[in-house]
């Protein structure tokens, strides 16, 4: 056992006979017996009575929020990825209640940390209130009649969760050892120390006796899980590649004779094809020196119902991206068309090219109907939709097009010249 | 023709950003999911040294402030149901003073809204973040060259202000693709936090006449470290309303606003003669770029102000507005949020809005309203 020092002479700042006191001298003498540096230890402290104790600490000391401790607590121990550090976390039944979520997934994830409940069973700092923690029967100065409902079984709760060293403790005496198993241990453990807060519980609970309490809710007081659990490794990749690689590059060879913006707009069905057909359409642009710009539309489930996109490609840069009233409008789908309708509607020129197997929705476009889902399937429909626009609108040549769908895996599964029946 | 377009691609916004964050010196990520930011998460994946999962958006704040304690330069991606839970692990971030970016992708709200749908809905929001008014500096992005000069920026400022950052975007900047050239941009250099190497005991809330206190990780094992989101002394240790607690407060708010000039970012388009001014930002600036462009080629003057630098609003904003008699403040929402920041409730005259949801601000609309009183 060493004798460095892990708390200051100053006075602990509880209140008198206050179990925290015990919580914070019992963990100096066990990082005394692991014999480690007090700077090699960070105390993360909730709020909470017993968070307030972070002054009277020699280790490294961080005092965030209420409940969120454990979770600081993890990314420290993550941040660190140092088993020869100790992380350890105060919280109180308070804490643990409102940040439960940080208990399960610390444990979950095994992050090298130890978390300190200080469960007297009560919001101490607060005046007295019920936490999740409050057994059956036990009385606060706002429940005086006492709780009706069993408290969390933190300790089972954690070892479902897969902590790896779990003990409950009677907040009496020296329980150092407890602690000393605790922060040795690999991986997220848990100590839950029983406590009764004087100024609250006490006088509350005239007469009550801690260790009965425990026995009455059915808190066993042993050892749950025995520290050979897994402990979290942070991922650490140092030569992550650059997203910025010659693999994007396009390089223009062809020349397209436009001479203005033109928006065009795929509205078709899920699964068939369409974002691709509209990247490619907005890529073969570019071979063909033009700008080009692309955006998606589709509900959250992707796989399901509509598709569209709307591509703008134009001589000039492009700086806004909307195109509010397409120039070209490709419906090649009824859920398509359901989408696109209002689309149409607002055209007052251009084309709308639509399968003609749809209706011709409301325009004041000129409509050009092509049997695009007869002549390649459905799965194909937008892919041929947008090699049949290139060529009728004369955007730029169809090569330019066809060196890009050539380029692409895709071209394994489709024959090209299905595609350049014009 | 185009022998100069040497990094041709079609990309989008996204990965822009989450290049320029890594090279400017980020090298944690922490994720939660949600639409429109899931492309920043999944380039993260494969571009940050460290990419954690967070099982919620307390949790990510949390994670990203204990990496910060040991030394790292966290960043996320949200939207605005993911910030809401965020707000009171950020102030606790911007009081521990720890250096972190937050983006903020903007999606139509309010609630859960429309996830697919953009928006310039929550400058407010950011504006109010932290409780007693105090400012979190915040950048929004205009084009492709902000997302990379701006994400480089806010890693920076945050490291160097030792504060949390806000880069606020939206859905139609960091998923639309778009062809861009990117040996255009110019090079990002990382910058590394500041520590202290003085031999007198580590005071973690001392600082110079820079208002930023040296910073020394809970990694090291030479000085103790003392971190706290209560009101504190210098020492790092809760001292209610000490008055040394409560100067070491309002240094937090003057250390951002010393600095200010430093990270104030903008476009200004003056034209000469001009008494009509544009002023807009986010993702309406390519709009009005485009409508300023349309409205000199009728030979209407007009100016045009892009704020880049959102908060805390820099001073200049208001000088150059004092200069026009008709101010257009063009936003993608309903109640004109940077208006209001600008002008306060009672506006001024010759101020006016275009203002709408549920679609992009068109260049239509602008001109509209620019000429809208000749
Ligand atoms: C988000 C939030 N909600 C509520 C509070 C108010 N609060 C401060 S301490 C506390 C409860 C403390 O109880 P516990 O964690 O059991 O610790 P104890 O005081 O008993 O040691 C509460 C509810 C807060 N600080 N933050
Ligand atoms: S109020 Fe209760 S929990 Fe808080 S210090 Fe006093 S005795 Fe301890």
């Amino acid at each position: 056992m060493s004798s460095l020092r892990f708390l200051t002479d100053a006075q602990l700042p509880f209140c008198k006979g206050c179990g925290h006191a015990l919580v914070a001298q019992n963990t100096g003498k066990a990082l005394q017996k692991l014999n480690i540096n007090p700077l090699d230890v960070v105390l993360v402290t909730d709020i909470g009575c017993h968070g307030i104790v972070d002054k009277s600490f020699l280790t490294h000391t961080v005092h965030g929020l209420h409940g969120r401790s454990s979770a600081l607590a993890a990314g420290i121990a993550a941040g660190l990825n140092n088993p020869g550090k100790k992380v350890i976390v105060f919280t109180g039944d308070g804490g643990a209640t409102i940040g439960m979520q940080h208990l399960i997934g610390g444990a979950h994830l095994g992050f090298d940390m130890t978390v300190v409940v200080h469960n007297n069973m009560l919001y101490g700092m607060t005046g007295g209130q019920p936490s999740e923690f409050t057994p059956c029967g036990f009385k606060t100065p706002t429940l005086p009649e006492g709780s009706t409902k069993a408290g969390y079984d933190i300790c089972e709760l954690m070892v479902a969760a897969g902590a790896s060293y779990v003990e409950r403790v009677i907040g009496i005496g020296d329980f150092s050892d407890s602690f000393a198993k605790a922060f040795s241990a690999s991986g997220f453990s848990l100590v839950e120390v029983m406590e009764i807060c004087p100024s609250y519980g006490v006088k509350s609970n005239p007469g009550m006796k801690l260790s009965k309490l425990v026995e009455d809710a059915g808190w066993n007081v042993r050892v749950f899980a025995d520290g050979k659990g897994p402990s979290f490794k942070t991922p650490v990749n140092l030569e992550p590649k650059s997203l910025l690689s010659e693999k994007l590059e396009v390089q223009p060879k062809y020349a397209s004779s436009i001479q203005k913006p033109v928006s065009i707009m795929i509205s078709g069905s899920a699964g068939e094809g369409v974002q691709s057909a509209a990247e490619f359409l907005a890529k073969a642009a570019m071979v063909s020196g033009l700008n080009s710009t692309k955006k998606g539309s589709y509900p959250v489930t992707v796989g399901v119902g509509f598709s569209a996109s709307e591509v703008i490609v134009s001589p000039n840069p492009i700086l806004y991206t909307g195109s509010p009233i397409p120039d070209v409008l490709i419906i090649t789908s009824s859920d398509g068309l359901g989408y696109a309708r209002a689309a149409a509607s607002r055209m007052k020129a251009g084309v709308l090219y639509i399968d003609d197997s749809l209706d011709v929705p409301e325009t004041g476009a000129r409509v050009e109907k092509v049997p695009f889902r007869e002549r390649v399937g459905a799965k194909n429909s937008a892919m041929y939709a947008v090699f049949y626009v290139v060529f009728h609108e004369k955007l730029y040549p169809v090569d330019a097009l066809k060196d890009v769908f050539l380029s692409n895996k895709i071209a394994e599964k489709i024959n090209i010249e299905t595609l350049l029946q014009f | 023709m185009h022998e100069s377009k040497k990094n041709l691609a079609f990309i989008d916004g996204s990965r822009l950003i989450t290049e320029a964050l890594v090279r400017a010196g980020a090298d944690t990520f922490v994720g939660y999911p949600i639409t429109p930011a899931n492309l920043l998460y999944l380039y993260a994946t494969k571009r940050f040294p460290t990419m954690l999962a967070a099982p919620d958006e307390i949790t990510t704040l949390q994670w990203m402030s204990g990496f910060a304690v040991a030394g790292h330069v966290p960043v996320t991606a949200t939207s605005f149901p993911g910030y809401a839970l965020m707000v009171e692990s950020i102030g606790m971030a911007a009081m521990m003073e720890l250096p972190m970016v937050i983006i903020l992708v903007q999606r139509l709200g309010p609630a859960t809204g429309t996830a697919t749908c953009g928006a310039q809905g929550d400058l407010n929001v950011v504006f109010g973040t932290m409780s007693g008014g105090y400012s979190i500096p915040t950048f929004s992005i205009s084009n492709y060259h902000d997302c990379w000069e701006l994400s480089a920026k806010a890693v920076h400022t945050a490291i160097q202000l030792r504060t949390p950052v806000v880069l606020l975007t939206s859905k139609e900047m960091v998923m639309t693709l778009q062809s861009f050239d990117w040996s255009t941009l110019p090079e990002i250099k990382p910058k590394q936090v500041k520590l202290y190497n003085g031999s007198s005991p580590y005071l973690p809330y001392k600082a110079d006449e820079s208002l930023i206190p040296d910073f020394l990780p809970v990694s090291q094992n030479q000085h103790q470290v003392r971190i706290t989101a209560s009101t504190h002394d210098t020492k790092g240790i809760l001292q209610n309303v000490l008055p040394e607690a409560i100067d070491n407060t309002k240094r937090l708010e003057l250390k951002v606003r010393k600095h200010l000039d430093e990270y104030t970012v903008f476009d200004l388009d003056e034209q000469e003669g001009s008494d009509r001014l544009i002023i807009t930002y986010d993702i309406s600036s390519q709009a009005s770029r485009e409508a300023v462009a349309s409205l000199r080629a009728k030979g209407e003057k007009v100016s045009l102000l892009v704020a880049k630098t959102l908060l805390p609003i820099p001073r200049v904003y208001v000088e150059i507005a004092s200069r026009y008699k008709r101010v257009v403040i063009v936003e993608e929402n309903l109640t004109g949020q940077l208006r209001q920041l600008l002008f306060g409730v009672a506006g001024r005259n010759g101020v006016s809005g275009v203002n709408g949801i549920a679609k992009m601000i068109s260049p239509t609309e602008i001109i509209e309203e620019v000429l809208r009183h000749e």
